[in-house]
């Protein structure tokens, strides 16, 4: 038990997808404008991270390894998140039209954020069991919700300040990413291995 | 002026389009992630760079020659099964021969998959162009794309480690500031060359080119919503 908590805080904080490992940049400087659009952004991140990491976790395992087809590896996860996010976005749509209406949006965006290929790539790299792979892409899914959410505080600060003209933008956003990303840059050594 | 040679210059301005005037990282803001995360020495931004241009080269070629084949409907999963091929066909190549740049790019390499850059090359340019160009419109992007990932890693690499290309050069003049070569400096070296850039030209990039990506996704009025 001890073992997943480590591992789940650790990805929220220690190995931050967006601001330590670079991974979603786009979704992360697209949607971070405001709070709401913010954190519909990010459950639907987790949601797919999560699902798309054990999918891919036992397509690895049971058909990529088993038949040396590992190489193979990059073609298969792109196709199979490609193809789960639209098949969640097919079943919200049946199941729960308002957690659809919330979600959906953001839904056809994560095909191509580099943290869901990221993290099926990550687990398998790091040859962690099922249950780890999937722990560890909720925490990273998590790591994502926290850097979005604070940071779109951040930036409605940002909105009412008065910014040089060669700065306003993207610039400022980039470089109160970087201060946020010092922040985060504290939290490393918080678990010795 | 004859018609060759308008010809020409239609194909020498598709050429020279990426490099500065559309210059895929610092204009049109795509593909953010590898160019934050790998530029910490100016190899390997330029290792980066000419992988993803090798891909785009070849991604270009393939869609270009196969745009009136590949019915519109299905033309998203399509173009990312064949960028998805050239990114392994690059990855195995690296394996092969340069397995100490392959390790230093690590999982950057196969997300090259997901790089906007790519995809939006393909949708934009390569599905409507034909061979010719879109060979030039690849070459091109992928230049201003290495030329981007060298000038942020060298400054990172200079700044963060007192070195370029390996080399040291700033022996005795300072200390090192090791946070440009660590992630945060990845953004502030990021965002102050864009600040640079809009200083001394006249179109201002104030937002990411990354809603080029959600190409599934056009018609659907969320994405208005979302302010992506």
């Amino acid at each position: 038990m001890k073992d997943f908590i480590i591992l789940i805080m650790g990805a929220i904080l220690v190995e931050n997808f967006v601001l330590v490992k670079f991974l979603g940049i786009c979704p992360f400087l697209g949607v971070s404008k405001k709070l709401d659009t913010a954190i519909g952004m990010s459950v639907a991140v987790v949601f797919v991270m999560t699902i798309a990491s054990a999918v891919t976790w036992i397509l690895n395992e049971f058909l990529l390894v088993r038949y040396g087809l590992d190489y193979l590896q990059t073609i298969a996860f792109i196709l199979v998140i490609a193809a789960l996010v639209q098949f969640v976005e097919i079943v919200l749509k049946k199941v729960t039209p308002p957690l659809y209406r919330s979600l959906g949006i953001y839904l056809p965006l994560i095909t191509t954020n580099c943290a869901v290929l990221g993290v099926a790539l990550i687990n398998i790299q790091r040859e962690y069991s099922f249950l780890k792979a999937v722990s560890y892409s909720f925490g990273a899914g998590l790591g994502f919700t926290l850097a979005l959410i604070l940071f779109a505080g951040v930036r409605e600060r940002i909105e009412h300040s008065d910014v040089p003209e060669s700065l306003k933008g993207l610039p400022i956003t980039l470089i109160a990413a970087a201060l946020v990303s010092v922040a985060f840059f504290g939290f490393q050594g918080l678990f010795s291995n | 002026m004859s018609e060759k040679s308008i010809k020409m210059k239609s194909t020498m301005k598709t050429l020279t389009n990426g490099i500065l005037r559309e210059n895929p990282t610092l204009r049109l803001v795509l593909g953010t992630c590898p160019t934050l995360a790998v530029t910490t020495s100016a190899i390997n931004g330029i290792g980066m760079g000419l992988a993803t241009a090798v891909v785009l080269l070849g991604s270009n070629t393939a869609i270009s020659m196969t745009r009136k084949v590949i019915p519109d409907k299905v033309r998203i999963p399509a173009f990312v099964t064949i960028i998805a091929g050239f990114v392994t066909i690059v990855q195995l190549l690296l394996k092969a021969y340069l397995p100490s740049l392959d390790k230093a790019l690590g999982i950057y390499i196969p997300l090259i998959v997901v790089n906007c850059i790519i995809l939006a090359r393909a949708e934009m340019f390569a599905s409507k162009n034909d061979v010719k160009l879109s060979i030039m419109d690849a070459i091109g992007m992928g230049i201003g794309f290495t030329l981007a990932l060298v000038a942020i890693g060298s400054l990172r690499e200079l700044l963060g480690n007192g070195t370029l290309f390996g080399i040291t050069i700033t022996a005795e003049l300072f200390d090192p500031a090791i946070i440009m070569i660590l992630p945060p400096g990845g953004f502030l070296a990021f965002g102050i060359i864009m600040a640079i850039l809009n200083k001394f030209t006249s179109v201002k990039v104030t937002k990411t080119g990354c809603h080029t990506c959600e190409l599934q996704c056009e018609s659907c009025e969320g994405h208005k919503e979302a302010g992506v």
